[in-house]
Parts: structure tokens; C-alpha cells; sequence
């Protein structure tokens, strides 16, 4: 399924035109080249993956356990690491760079990232529950929940009930976005619709688990 | 500067000329029928003009047989072939929406003379 994957920074949404002079909503991701540091095997490690960093970073700020780490695999020191899961990750080696010119236009993909953090919220904006009227003499209920269970049967309420808390801030996946242009050497990728996470946050780009398979070079 | 600038930079066009509500203006649209591409004309009063960037958008305003015509086009559209501005109109207000419930001589926009600055 993941054959490929890469990671990027949201830079925002805007919009672009597309040949039908339609207006496409875009989010803008850069997409610096990514290093590979560790390849993971089913042999060794028990599943595949890759190992990541993007950008730089100063070999002073390192722990010792993780310069030696980056140092076994003879790669610059990035900003963090990143594991980027994939069905097989035999083709690819150590030091190995991959960059945003891994995607073309048409393609499906999903965006991983960590939604904004909405903090301590209503069940109202959690769960989108309808909440209650705002006249017929309702004093002060007009965002309540309701009713959250029985009487004496069963005496608790039960475990799972939706009510208020913290929202967001979770790993979230878009699934089936498309890609409407990548371009290597801004190192920009532009997917069709939203992305999770807020401007600046660090998205996984991967091919499409779900929907349709891949349709290369089908302008959007 | 926005932090999208890097590509809308792609999407603006340099070639629209200065207008604002009250003025009229040609809008030559391009319809596209099948294979081939003309160009329609839409003449009428600019009543709003809203947002920024590459969204910025107007809307022009027009009587057509009697009947309102509004049209909402992006000011960077690559849709617009030409953008032309026929008269400037001398108006009060940025949103002319007072037009819509009027109609003959209380609809009509004064004219402005002097050049704009």
C-alpha cells in the first residue's frame, strides 16, 4: 500500500487556477530533501520503515546517544527524526536523499499531521451535538449536552459517554488528497484541500492507502 | 508578507487596471463552448469589490431586459481576457448594494470629473 512517503512543512492555503480558469483551494507544504538514516526491516527490527531527518541542525545541541547515531550512519544532523512506514523499504539505503520530486501532479495521497489543539472544549464543538434551544424559557443550557444516562438503573454513567474535554492535538490523517503540483526545486508540493495542523506544523506525505490508485499525470 | 506569496506570486495577474465601486466596467469573459474559446463582454457597475490577494474579487452589476444581472468574478482571474474601465463613478460608499432596489434615474451613478490622484 505506502509505497512512498516524504515528510514537509504546512505553509499555509491559498489558491491557484486551474486550466479550466477554476479556482483550486491549495495547502502549500514545503518539502525539504529528507536524508535517510535508518533503514527498518522486517528481519531486524520486525517491520519496515524508513528513518528520517530533514534540515540542519548543530552538532553541539545533539545528545551523545544521538550524534553516535547519526554518526553510524554517516549523516548530517537534522532538525528531528522522522519514521516514515512503508510496505517495503529494501530499496532504499542509508544516506539515501529523497526530495518533493517523488510526487506528481494527479497523485493520490494522505497528510499525517498533529491537528491544532483546541483545548478543554464543549460537547457541543467535540462531538457536534446540537445543544439545546435558545428561548422556550432554557435558562443558562443553551450549549449542555444533556441528558448523559439513566436514573437508578444503572446508578453511573457509562464509560465512553461523549461529553466536554480536550479536543485536537491528535494525530490526524487526510485521506485521498491529491496533488496538484510538486515542485523539486522550490521545494514546495501543493495538495488539493486542507491538511491537518496549523502553519508551520510537520506533515507525512504518503501514497494513498484507501481510494483510488494513483493516477499519474492526469492534470487536476 | 503572506507566507503563500511564493506561489501566489504565479497566480496574480499584473495587467488589472485600477477601478473601484461606482465605476463601470467591461468585463470580456472567456466562454469556453466545446472545443472553442470566445469571448463574451459584461458591461456594468462595479457595487463591491472584497478580500485580497489572489481572492480578491467584484462584482459587477447590470440591468439586462429588465431584469438585475450580478456577476462575481476574481480580479485575477485567468478567465478575464480584457479588463476595461468605461466611465469612474463619484459614490459615497464601498458596497453599492442601495443599487439593487432601485431602478431608472435613481439608479443611475454620477459621473466623476476630475482625475483621480
Amino acid at each position: 500500500m505506502t509505497t512512498k512517503a516524504i515528510v514537509g512543512e504546512k505553509v499555509g492555503m491559498t489558491q491557484v487556477w486551474d486550466d479550466q480558469h477554476r479556482a483550486i483551494p491549495v495547502t502549500v507544504l514545503r518539502v525539504r530533501p529528507v536524508r535517510v538514516v535508518q533503514v527498518k526491516t522486517p528481519e531486524k527490527e520486525g517491520y519496515s520503515a524508513l528513518q528520517v531527518t530533514f534540515g540542519f541542525r548543530r552538532r553541539s545541541s545533539l545528545t551523545k546517544p544521538l550524534e553516535g547515531h547519526y554518526a553510524a550512519a554517516g549523516v548530517e544532523p537534522g532538525r528531528r527524526l522522522v519514521e516514515l512506514r512503508l510496505d517495503d523499504a529494501s530499496a532504499y539505503s542509508v544516506g539515501q536523499e529523497l526530495s518533493a520530486e517523488i510526487w506528481s501532479p494527479g497523485e493520490r495521497v494522505d497528510a499525517i499531521a498533529i491537528s491544532k489543539g483546541k483545548g478543554f472544549s464543549g460537547a457541543m464543538k467535540r462531538h457536534h451535538f446540537k445543544g439545546q434551544g435558545g428561548a422556550h424559557g432554557n435558562h443558562k443550557h443553551h450549549r449542555a449536552p444533556g441528558s448523559i444516562g439513566a436514573c437508578a438503573t444503572p446508578a453511573r454513567v457509562f464509560k465512553g459517554t461523549r461529553m466536554a474535554g480536550r479536543l485536537g492535538a491528535r494525530r490526524v490523517t487526510a485521506l485521498n488528497l491529491q496533488i496538484v503540483s510538486a515542485d523539486p526545486e522550490r521545494e514546495l508540493v501543493l495538495v488539493k484541500g486542507a491538511v491537518p495542523g496549523p502553519r508551520g506544523a510537520m506533515v507525512v506525505l504518503r501514497d494513498s492507502v484507501k481510494g483510488r490508485a494513483a493516477t499519474n499525470g492526469s492534470a487536476p | 508578507m503572506h507566507p503563500t506569496e511564493i506561489i501566489d506570486r504565479d497566480s496574480l495577474r499584473d495587467d488589472v487596471p485600477e477601478f473601484r465601486p461606482g465605476d463601470t466596467v467591461k468585463v470580456h469573459v472567456r466562454v469556453v463552448e466545446g472545443a472553442r474559446e470566445r469571448v463574451q463582454v459584461f458591461q456594468g457597475a462595479v457595487i463591491r469589490r472584497q478580500g485580497s490577494g489572489v481572492s480578491e474579487t467584484f462584482t459587477v452589476r447590470k440591468v439586462s431586459f429588465g431584469v438585475g444581472v450580478e456577476r462575481t468574478f476574481p480580479v485575477h482571474s485567468p478567465a478575464i481576457a480584457k479588463l476595461e474601465v468605461v466611465t469612474q463613478g463619484d459614490v459615497r460608499r464601498a458596497k453599492l448594494y442601495y443599487l439593487r432596489g432601485r431602478s431608472g434615474r435613481s439608479a443611475k451613478i454620477k459621473e466623476r470629473r476630475t482625475a483621480r490622484s
